[in-house]
């Protein structure tokens, strides 16, 4: 995978006359009405060498990143790969959004541009060392025409391009432009990773300064001129339709300018929020239920163990399961395990700006994780031409899977109300909380059904393992999502069979920060805890025995144990549970300690996590992301749940009752990053799925009590 | 009509009196640090200063702050703020950084009224502040490398 974009008719499109790759923003920079929200750095007189590099005259180099920054850190990890082999001084480097193109900044690993699946690094890490290397090699091959050299005679050293023969020096600025005008090499050779400088060393983030000084711009805070804000009445049962609404009192509102009905709902268009707000809560309306799910949540997980007796879609089968769970001699164990749907609830609920120009083209502003779906939507909703609409990519407040959608139904909701609002003036759709907590695209629900057994020598003889739940791809056939880290589970036993079930629901469901390994890392592993436990063997020496095949399972497990020191005696009233996981091809072994709190609910003292995600390319991002990922798979497992009540509706509805981890309630964390020189893989959801487990498996030892419905407090008294 | 002082500077509203300082703040003054979270005082992103104390501007209605004075995250100064966004740049907080405008207005506030607080000083004050990042570890580290600057 080289960088295509780099071929010259690419790099003719790309690059022009050798400035700046982004003509049509410096444009629209220029044109009167947007005040807030042109991505920094995007105009300005830079060299692009490549569809990732420019230069600008001052020496300043600004990575395009292909990838959304949503807290996940793309923006420092991207511009190290590329600083690394452009020998750069990490001072000079910049990030900044790249524009839409499906084809440029396709994600490699996915054929379209997107971020997601804990990609970005693993999928960028060879496109953007070459892309660094070959800017590198142009910025040489000019200085070596200019001096009269050759470029072999020329060494590159944090920002400094030097002749020692002639002693002439300079900076990268200095030959941005004639740079941009070389002839990229056909083939670049890139470093050994012993000699890397930037990559591997803790690095600090290139947005944070911004982040913490209220400047940093997001979706919500983009402005222009004469903008409308507008909102959706949902119902809060899906798939309903507008009957009827009167919006008489909804209109008489001071600052509401009008209200219209949208494929999504009914929308109200005013003059700032809070007329828009109280616009939405004047609206009567009255819905059609005909078509929409009113089941409620219990009559769902009850439908779903229903759906166990049908037919179902195998994923694993190996040995001999009936056989095995049915020899004399063995112990048998049964456990149901229900998962609720889950949201996203990013801090930043979903939002857009979209505005037209006096060409026609529209500009849609937001932090959009797939800006080519974006694209298409706005330009088949709103009736105009795929070139004419231009995705200006935000950072993005948080995301966890929610702004990653296949055919942008949210965007969709955007260009509908933007259309019928008439095109004329610039329009900003927000959801409110309330929106995001009951718009669904929920991590689905999930029954597992499992039966397994030890043998008379504590062996594990077999595992039966049956999943229900909706299909996320909407795949008719087995959709590996639902069982990813089951059917594949690390652990050598002979006697394995996983099927699935995927019932249709009328409610939309979505990826959630680690997908299909939110519900199976926790079946998997509180059961496998239950079964060691039964075969009497200590969780941590009883699972390495079963993962000798699997070395880097191995390391990390060993890793976390050691720096845990477990084994060693507990403070009283404290338990710890072990778990370990891959996903996203990072392996991630965590620790917990648990006691009884307050009310009987489980407090969450330490977590300790040990992490192999091959070359670690900005180890604090990597701890970040295991901090943060530990915080937010906790906050869900003990807390959170969306369900449909009685008829359907979800109950929930803000973060009152779908409560997030706060900071009393964050354990202390300590990662440990294993050495590797394995090509790197993610981070941002590999630090989610083992924090569940850990956390029920030291639950069942302090309270006797194995954890078979989620969240974990159902059904305890606070 | 409301007059009150904004980042120091004299201010009038005279739109709808029961307008939430939060969109004031972003709508009509165009200061866009301070986020929208929840809009019913869970979240505590939209916490700014008012008359010196914190205030989740999401539920405080412009029409009772006739004469206050309100600060945000664009304008906070002083020894404690200095420290506080020091210390939160230098162990890099934000992850996608949507409610560290709050966090930090907390969190100064926190340490002009307690320089040296304890854990549990740092869990009471800062408990209503959500971060779905769960940057947590970092802001009470972040805190207390602020209170050890303060010390001098």
């Amino acid at each position: 995978m080289g960088i295509e974009t780099i071929r010259p008719s690419r790099r003719a499109f790309l690059a022009g006359t050798g400035l700046v790759i982004g003509m049509t923003l410096v444009g629209r920079q220029a044109g009167a009405d947007l005040l807030q929200g042109v991505p920094q750095d995007a105009g300005g007189q830079q060299a692009a060498l490549n569809a990732f590099v420019r230069v600008a005259p001052d020496g300043t180099v600004t990575v395009l990143s292909k990838h959304l920054e949503m807290g996940q850190g793309p923006y420092t990890g991207l511009t190290t790969i590329v600083a690394e082999e452009l020998d750069a001084d990490w001072s000079q480097m910049r990030a900044a959004a790249a524009p839409a193109d499906d084809d440029v900044y396709k994600n490699l690993a996915f054929g379209l541009q997107g971020t997601g699946g804990s990609t970005s690094i693993a999928n960028s890490y060879e496109q953007l060392r070459k892309a660094g290397a070959t800017a590198k090699a142009m910025l040489v091959a000019a200085a070596a025409k200019d001096w009269g050299v050759a470029a072999g005679e020329i060494s590159v050293e944090k920002g400094r391009i030097r002749h020692q023969g002639s002693g002439k020096e300079a900076g990268f600025g200095d030959f941005a432009e004639k740079a941009a005008q070389m002839e990229p090499p056909a083939e670049v050779q890139l470093k050994d990773p012993k000699d890397f400088v930037l990559i591997g060393q803790d690095r600090h983030k290139l947005d944070t300064d911004e982040k913490t000084n209220g400047k940093a711009i997001f979706t919500l805070d983009v402005l222009a001129d004469d903008m409308l804000i507008a909102m959706v009445a949902h119902s809060a049962h899906f798939g309903a339709t507008v009957k009827s609404f009167d919006d008489s009192q909804a209109r008489s509102i001071p600052g509401v300018v009008d209200v219209k009905q949208v494929p999504q709902g009914v929308a109200v268009y005013a003059e700032n929020t809070f007329a828009a707000l109280k616009g939405r809560a004047a609206l009567r309306i009255e819905w059609d239920l005909s078509k929409a799910e009113t089941r409620s949540s219990e009559q769902i997980y009850d439908d779903y163990r229903a759906a166990m007796k049908g037919d179902s879609f195998e994923a694993t089968n190996r040995g001999d399961v009936d056989q095995a769970l049915t020899t004399e001699g063995i112990t048998s164990m049964d456990t149901e395990i229900v998962f609720p749907f889950l949201a996203h609830a990013p801090m930043e609920p979903l939002d857009a700006v979209l505005m037209q120009r006096d060409d026609g083209s529209i500009d849609c502003y937001n932090g959009s994780q797939f800006p080519g779906q974006d694209k298409a939507a706005i330009a088949d909703v709103c009736g105009v031409d795929a070139s004419k609409v231009r995705i200006n990519v935000q950072l993005a407040g948080g995301s966890f899977g929610r702004r990653a959608q296949f055919g942008s139904p949210y965007m969709r909701e955007a260009a509908a109300v933007f259309k019928a609002s008439g095109m004329k003036r610039p329009v900003k759709h927000m959801w409110t909380r309330e929106d995001d907590i009951r718009g669904g695209f929920y991590r689905p629900i999930y029954v597992h059904s499992i039966r397994g057994a030890v043998d008379k020598d504590g062996n594990i003889a077999g595992w039966d393992h049956t999943i229900v739940g909706q299909s996320i791809m909407n795949k008719d056939e087995l959709d590996d999502t639902t069982v990813e880290g089951t059917a594949d589970m690390p652990y050598a036993i002979s006697n394995l069979r996983v099927v699935a079930h995927q019932p249709k629901l009328g409610v939309p469901v979505l990826w959630w920060r680690s997908v299909g390994h939110t519900h199976t890392a926790f079946a998997v592993e509180t059961f496998i805890d239950r079964l060691l436990e039964q075969g009497g063997k200590d969780p941590v020496e009883g699972r390495l025995a079963l993962l000798q095949d699997s070395p880097r399972h191995v390391g990390v497990l060993q890793k976390v144990a050691e720096i845990a020191d477990w084994g060693a005696p507990l403070a009283d009233g404290r338990q710890r549970g072990v778990a370990v996981h891959k996903s996203f091809d990072t392996y991630v072994a965590e620790i917990a300690e648990v006691s009884l709190g307050e009310g009987g609910l489980p407090r969450v003292h330490k977590v300790w996590c040990a992490v192999d995600c091959g070359v670690a390319v900005n180890p604090n991002i990597i701890h970040a992301q295991m901090e943060g990922g530990i915080g937010y798979g906790l906050g869900a497992i003990l807390f959170d749940s969306i369900d449909l009540g009685d008829g359907g509706a979800v109950r929930q509805s803000n973060f009152n009752d779908y409560r997030s981890l706060r900071i009393n309630e964050m354990p202390e964390v300590e990662v440990a990053i294993i050495q590797s020189s394995e090509a790197p893989t993610g981070v941002g959801e590999p630090g989610v799925p083992p924090i569940g487990p850990a956390v029920a498996n030291a639950w069942r030892r302090l309270t006797g009590r194995p954890v078979q419905q989620l969240p974990l407090t159902s059904g305890l008294v606070a | 009509m409301v007059n009150f002082t904004l980042n120091g500077r004299e201010t009038t509203f005279d739109g709808d009196p029961d307008t939430p300082l939060l969109w004031v703040i972003r709508d009509a003054e165009r200061l866009t640090g301070t986020k929208y979270g929840c809009g019913i005082a869970q979240c505590g992103a939209c916490t700014v200063h008012v008359d010196g104390m914190t205030a989740r501007s999401c539920i405080t209605p412009i029409s009772a702050l006739e004469g206050s004075s309100v600060t945000t995250i664009e304008a906070i100064d002083g020894p404690e703020a200095k420290a506080v966004q020091a210390a939160w740049s230098a162990i890099d907080v934000p992850q996608c950084g949507y409610c560290q405008s709050g966090q930090i207005m907390s969190a100064v506030s926190l340490l002009q009224f307690n320089p040296a607080p304890s854990d549990d000083d740092i869990d009471g004050a800062m408990v209503g502040n959500i971060c779905r990042c769960a940057t947590y570890k970092r802001i009470r580290q972040a805190i207390h490398d602020a209170a050890k600057t303060l010390e001098g």
